[in-house]
């Protein structure tokens, strides 16, 4: 195989799988913010949490890494709740700068705690062998782990798709991105919808954030580190569209992969050139209503 | 149509209408407390002489967080990325040292501001014809384009290890700097006292009333005519232009400077410390930026973690109980003590 | 003579749903016109489409025989298009002074002034009180908007309005959310127009739309249904079909 298109294949993988961990990850915070125009920065320290999560879950209780990412999930899924009840729910007639203040806050008191109790060295996850090492596929070898991540995101994305496009809430959740007032005219109870799409975004987060610690290590920053990214998929993807949040992440996935293989120097320099160019081109996102 | 009314005037609409000309034309006038903030500044030269260091920062950020208020205290404006403009005054001074051996100080600090406020004018163009999430964005996309750019050319901008090293000329060609950091905080002071005189004036014309306006309500500025776009453009090259002049001062003062003057907390700090003071109000960015600094300096070293958790709990609770930030708890409490005492 | 206000074929589509369909309206100088129909209608969508709001997908609008189809909301406002909005769009946090102080302000350019004091201009505040106590708001002058019952808040809307000095005025619902005993301020004040101005006004209680138009056009479904006097739109039987159950009285 030639060198060239050995290189191709290898960020077009590395950028797949760099692509599901943003999907998965934002797609909670995409269709929160579509539903309920609600900024929340916080997003970002709910991923951080699931990591932990994971790593107390497989280290001090010796639990595995699958049913650890699963368990995490579903526990920050309905930490989120109370959350969203009790504080959130306040400040949806605020202002934006309101809400960005509120859950920036919410999330340094996240970082600080987690500071505090685990410390501010990155943290690992001992695998199942079965996830370390390679996967041969015949003309190239690819790490089993990220084949892992990219399969699990890819059968989320058709599970996402299946309850958005095909089931009673997914149209009723389509309804109330689209008008609001309308759908709650027709009867849709809006603010239990959105608790639930709270509690699955943050629950998936949880999931994201699970992943994120083999592929980046884990310290109590991520939630802002990676916040910045998280936005950039959601604002660039189009607000509450699963169509524009996969976009937007295979395109910033990939894209960033691979300006960080041929220009390493470059940093995050090409995904902000993108953010620009394409808010100044569809300010809505790719699939945003405008 | 005045003219059928005037014979029916009453005494008490003649009365009612003098009170409302007089409020007007009376509400740039400079009240006595407004002295108070610089009177404590040059009293802090006294007290705490060894200080001055800390205190010229200090004064640095009071004029960055000023900038903010401009665009988001009056004109309503959401950005997490005005770090940008500090860094790009930081970094003109500093290259135009090294490139050009420009080294007058005050001659830097305006070319320093006039780059700032320049590259404020194109970008403000494009991005502010968006609001919300697009803006807020747009702006950290920008910071984060400038220090990632920097990055790339270190071999230029000195990266993330920065400037070191930077030499000025003394202040008016005779006061040297000195190690006491006693002329850095007079040139500090003074700069600010310039761009706060400057600040003032603009939020009390009528221009400063059209910010007002489109902040409170843009629909109805697009209906009577006002040019929306061109007015926050204007607002913003200005905004840029004084963050630029922070950021020269800053690097004046340090005769250091690193691409950490980009940084995304750069941005969100500034804005902590403006919203901790109370926006639209001037004297916030005095109040929260003091707070800020002064508080950061005694318990980050004790504990960046407990630092860290305070801060976050501040926000939260400033969002739920505050919003108007300490110069609107301030106002809270001098009404309640006022009400108080009437019978 | 060229007309004030002259919309031409106008047309407006949200995806697949027709808004507006095909309308065409002329107001002369001084007009009294009534714009009337169901809920839904899309007259709102009208005065949006002519005071740029929104950009029509097709036809154009003329302001005293300019295309201004192409033109922003401020241009159009400063070249004499005023208009209020159906739920009032002021100032809440500021005075009523300073909401009539913005409007001159802008109006003739002194909002440009960076340097001077806004009270500077003493000609901008004296014109400001002078239209206050034409509507009676002079003791309200240095209340905050929010702090005015909701009838005296929608006399602000209009103050602001005129204000502009408009050659065409569009009045959307003036009336609309006040208390029934404070109608009449409002009525009076429609009443007592500036006969030059054109005004357009789109109302739903009969009473004040026989009383006050000269011409009435009536709105279904997007389209102008149809087009006449008071006392033709009066004897119509398909208005009156048109408007069952939602009249106030007939005859």
């Amino acid at each position: 195989m030639s060198h060239a298109a050995n290189i191709v294949i290898s960020i077009l993988f590395d950028g797949l799988a760099y692509a599901m961990f943003l999907f998965i990850t934002s797609v909670g915070l995409s269709v929160t913010m579509g539903l309920m125009n609600f900024v929340n920065l916080a997003h970002g320290a709910f991923a951080m949490v699931g990591g932990y999560i994971v790593v107390s879950l497989t280290r001090s209780l010796g639990i595995d890494f699958v049913p650890a990412l699963v368990i995490a999930a579903v526990l920050v899924g309905f930490i989120s709740v109370p959350f969203e009840r009790l504080l959130y729910r306040r400040l949806y007639k605020a202002t934006d700068l309101e809400q960005v203040l509120l859950t920036i806050g919410l999330a340094f008191m996240a970082i600080a705690t987690f500071t505090y109790f685990y410390g501010p060295i990155p943290k690992s996850v001992p695998l199942p062998h079965w996830l370390e090492g390679d996967i041969n596929l015949g003309f190239r070898a690819f790490p089993s782990y990220r084949a892992f991540l990219i399969i699990v995101g890819a059968v989320l994305v058709t599970v996402l798709w299946y309850a958005f496009e095909r089931t009673n809430i997914g149209a009723r959740i389509r309804a109330a991105v689209d008008n609001r007032r309308m759908a709650e005219s027709v009867g849709i109870n809006v603010d239990r919808l959105f608790t639930l799409t709270f509690a699955v975004g943050s629950g998936l987060a949880a999931l994201g954030g699970g992943f994120a610690i083999q592929l980046f290590g884990l310290t109590p920053y991520f939630a802002v580190l990676y916040l910045v990214l998280f936005l950039i998929v959601v604002a660039t993807g189009g607000l509450g569209s699963l169509k524009g949040t996969l976009l937007a992440a295979l395109v910033i996935g990939i894209i960033d992969t691979g300006g960080k293989y041929m220009f390493p120097q470059a940093g995050n320099f090409f995904v902000y050139l993108i953010t620009v160019v394409v808010l100044l081109i569809k300010p809505a996102g790719f699939y945003g209503r405008e | 149509m005045a003219a059928s009314e005037s014979m029916t005037r009453s005494v008490a609409g003649e009365a009612a209408r003098s009170r409302a000309a007089e409020f007007l034309l009376r509400r740039h006038y400079l009240r006595w407390p407004e002295a108070l903030p610089w009177l404590i500044a040059v009293g802090c030269f006294f007290v705490f002489p060894d200080r001055m260091t800390f205190g010229s920062q200090l004064l640095i950020m009071i004029m960055f967080a000023l900038s903010l208020d401009l665009i988001l205290g009056y004109a309503g404006i959401v950005t997490l990325g005005h770090a940008a403009f500090f860094g790009l005054g930081a970094y003109t001074v500093a290259l135009a040292s090294i490139k050009l051996g420009w080294t007058e100080p005050i001659s830097g600090v305006f070319f320093g501001g006039a780059v700032a406020g320049l590259v404020g004018i194109v970008v403000g163009w494009f991005i502010l014809r968006y609001r919300g999430l697009t803006l807020l964005m747009l702006t950290i996309a920008f910071a984060a384009m400038l220090q990632e750019g920097g990055n790339i050319r270190s071999d230029f901008t000195g990266g993330y290890d920065g400037l070191p090293g930077l030499t000025f000329d003394p202040l008016l060609g005779h006061f040297q700097y000195d190690l006491y950091g006693h002329t850095n905080y007079w040139y500090a002071l003074a700069a600010l006292a310039v761009v706060f005189f400057v600040v003032r004036r603009i939020v009390y014309s009528p221009f400063g009333q059209a910010l007002t306006g489109i902040r409170e309500n843009v629909r109805r500025m697009h209906s009577i005519g006002s040019p929306v776009h061109r007015r926050l453009v204007t607002v913003y090259a200005i905004s840029a232009a004084i963050a630029g002049m922070a950021g020269a001062l800053f690097t004046q003062t340090n005769a250091y400077v690193t691409l950490t003057v980009f940084d995304f907390d750069a941005s969100a700090k500034v804005m902590v410390m403006l919203i901790l003071g109370g926006t639209g109000r001037l004297y916030g960015a005095f109040l929260g930026a003091a707070v800020y600094m002064i508080f950061e300096d005694k318990l980050s070293k004790m504990s960046p973690t407990f630092w860290q958790f305070g801060i976050g709990l501040l926000l939260v609770l400033a969002v739920m109980f505050a919003r108007r930030g300490l110069l609107g708890v301030g106002d809270t409490i001098r009404r309640k003590l006022a009400g108080r005492r009437a019978p | 003579m060229t007309a004030a206000l002259e919309v031409k074929g106008l047309n407006r589509s949200f995806g697949a749903l027709r808004v507006t369909r095909d309308v065409d309206l002329s107001l002369e100088k001084g007009a009294r016109h009534a714009l009337i129909g169901p809920n839904g209608a899309g007259k709102t969508t009208l005065v949006n489409l002519i005071t740029g709001v929104l950009k029509p997908s097709s036809g154009s609008v003329l302001l005293n025989g300019d295309d201004i189809t192409g033109w922003s909301q401020a241009e159009r406002a400063r070249r004499g298009l005023a208009r209020t909005f159906q739920i009032n769009q002021l100032f809440r946090g500021l005075t009523v002074l300073e909401n009539l102080c913005m409007t001159i302000g802008e109006r003739d350019g002194n909002c440009n002034n960076m340097w001077r004091s806004a009270g500077a201009k003493r000609a901008v505040i004296d014109e400001a009180l002078d239209r206050l106590e034409a509507l009676r708001l002079v003791d309200d002058a240095l209340k905050l908007v929010r702090e005015l019952p909701y009838g005296r808040q929608r006399l602000v809307e209009i103050a602001m309005a005129l204000a502009q000095k408009p050659r065409v005025l569009l009045l959307d619902e003036p009336a609309a959310g006040v208390p029934s005993s404070e109608t009449h301020l409002i009525l009076d004040v429609v009443a007592a127009l500036d006969p030059d101005i054109a005004v357009l006004i789109i109302e739903h209680d009969m009473d004040v739309v026989f009383r006050f138009a000269r011409e009435i056009s009536v709105l279904v479904q997007g389209a102008v249904f149809t087009k006449g006097t008071p006392d033709e739109i009066r004897r119509n039987e398909k208005v009156r079909e048109v408007y069952l159950g939602q009249e106030h009285h007939h005859g």
